[in-house]
């Protein structure tokens, strides 16, 4: 089973560069990488720009249309993702909890939907 | 015949799904294959009668109902999935283990927390219980097809996104067997505290409440809180009958005729404490049969022991800082200090404002202030109380305090 690990961050409660508990959350990150290749099955993972670097696009009658920002104003926003192999829902819940930014923000775990 | 098969449904049903759940890895399909069972079943026994093992039977007929549907199931890439899998679990089926285990796994997964509290009752007590959806649904107040849904939701997201079917490890068991044990008493509680409707109890429920902690502790004999949980139902169960008066009105715990409390309901409760606290480790449960405890070993209100309660309150709330433990403590302490010490709690700000939607709260308040011959105050947290609850009986009691009020203001032209 594969399932990604959605990181939302509340800008108002996460740390910055320059905050002491931002070189604890980068070691915490860099820790939480070597755990996820200590079990040898394959994941990815990256921190995403600020929504203020996105673009929204939708296709509507054969026409793209493209706005600045994201799709809603919310005080959490997506900050970065994994995408790992489980056994089952307890070992991808376990992992959730060990993002470091789950201590600020939020994880949301969802399986992949296998096609 | 009727009558015995639908016993053995009742008793067997969970035990023989469980065992199936195992076996097909596949909630939707041991469903169905045990409903096959149970009507091959019903041909069967009527003409040989009841086997001695009806559950042996029921599984083994269950098995074979499985196949069948895998057989028939439409899509091919989707049997030959299945087999592979029901071959994988045929291996599993041979080797001899304890058929309890199976309802184990099956409980943890029915309370796993990334299922809705909603869900988690429904999924609980159509998978353990005895009751059929038509009569948990009538029990919930919802249709049966709002809790069909709820039920497949349910059952599609522990298929896709995995939630497991076994026994948490030991780091988080003492978690997820909390999970567990508040679904049981939630249910319980639903049966007892009926919160809307026009009957004060549903016997349904209190019944599978009593019959759900019951087979925690048959399947975790050594585990304290199960034990505590139990004792807890049977402490509170022993008052079904007299906590409502031949009015269906219902009766506080002054009020009740404790000759009415069944005596063995009582001393079941009292066993089970006893050995949970041999077990030596405590816990909320237990803690608030020790609560039932004092109360079910009093001969009245006025003989209780109060500073006892106020104590075992005192470590509840270690377990469960929460504003319906220090209002249950208030109560106490206005039992054992008198009613304007309790009082003094009751209105201490943060209580009174987490609290102030709470029914509850308004009628404890208002019968402190009754006691403290404060009658206007107590008129007017009487009627607060009657405007935050739907349901009937709580209104006639709450009308009848209201009353007695009335009358006894005429008769003493000074008070209140």
């Amino acid at each position: 089973m594969r399932y990604m690990l959605i990181v939302h961050n509340d800008p108002e409660l996460h740390p910055v560069p320059g905050d002491p508990a931002w070189d604890e959350l980068m070691a915490g990150y860099a820790d939480f990488s070597k755990e996820l290749a200590s079990h040898g099955r394959p994941f990815i993972g990256d921190p995403l720009n600020g929504p203020e670097t996105a673009t929204t696009v939708r296709v509507r009658n054969g026409e793209t249309l493209t706005v600045d920002g994201p799709f809603a104003e919310t005080k959490e926003w997506m900050s970065g993702f994994y995408i790992i192999e489980c056994d089952d829902l307890d070992q991808a819940l376990a992992a959730a909890a060990m993002v470091p930014s789950a201590k600020y923000g939020s994880v949301e775990v969802r399986p992949v939907a296998e096609m | 015949m009727d009558e015995a098969l639908d016993l053995v449904y009742r008793t067997e049903r969970g035990r023989v799904l469980a065992r199936l759940i195992a076996v097909v890895k596949d909630f939707d399909l041991a469903e169905d294959a045990v409903q096959d069972a149970f009507v091959a079943a019903a041909g069967a026994w009527a003409v040989s009668g009841i086997p001695t093992n009806p559950a042996g039977w029921l599984v083994t007929t269950a098995r074979r109902k499985a196949v069948d549907r895998l057989r028939r199931s439409a899509s091919a890439e989707r049997r030959h999935r299945a087999w592979g899998e029901l071959a994988i679990a045929w291996d599993a089926w041979e080797t001899p283990g304890p058929i309890e285990d199976d309802r184990l796994r099956l409980i943890f997964t029915c309370c796993h927390p990334a299922l809705s509290i909603d869900a988690q009752v429904a999924l609980t007590l159509r998978s353990l219980g005895g009751l059929t959806t038509d009569e948990v649904a009538r029990a919930f107040l919802v249709s049966e097809t709002t809790l069909a849904q709820r039920i497949v939701r349910a059952k599609r997201k522990i298929r896709q996104a995995a939630i497991p079917y076994r026994v948490p490890s030991s780091e988080e068991f003492a978690e997820r067997l909390g999970a567990v044990l508040a679904v049981v008493y939630l249910i319980f509680n639903a049966g007892y505290l009926a919160s809307s409707g026009d009957e004060l109890v549903r016997v349904d429920l209190c019944d599978e409440g009593v019959r759900l902690a019951g087979l925690l502790v048959e399947l975790l004999p050594d585990e304290p809180e199960p034990l505590g949980l139990a004792a807890l139902v049977h402490f509170q169960d022993s008052r079904r009958v007299a906590r409502i008066d031949d009015e269906g009105q219902p009766l506080t715990l002054e009020e009740q005729d404790r000759g009415r409390w069944d005596a063995g309901q009582v001393a079941a409760g009292g066993e089970l404490l006893a050995r949970a606290r041999r077990l030596d480790r405590p816990g909320p449960y237990q803690l608030k049969a020790a609560i039932a405890a004092v109360h079910a070993g009093a001969r009245s209100a006025d003989l209780t022991d109060w500073a006892t309660i106020v104590r075992l309150y005192d470590n509840l709330l270690q377990w469960e800082p929460t504003p319906v433990v220090q209002l249950n403590r208030a109560v106490a302490v206005a039992m054992a200090q008198g009613p304007a010490t309790g009082l003094a709690l009751l209105d201490e700000p943060t209580l009174a404002g987490v609290l102030v939607d709470y029914h509850l709260y308004h009628s404890t308040r208002a019968d402190l202030l009754r006691r403290d011959g404060r009658a206007r105050e107590a008129a007017a947290a009487y009627q607060r109380a009657r405007r935050q609850t739907n349901n009937i009986a709580e209104h006639s009691f709450l009308d009848r305090r209201l009353k007695e009020l009335a009358e006894s203001a005429e008769t003493a032209p000074y008070g209140g």
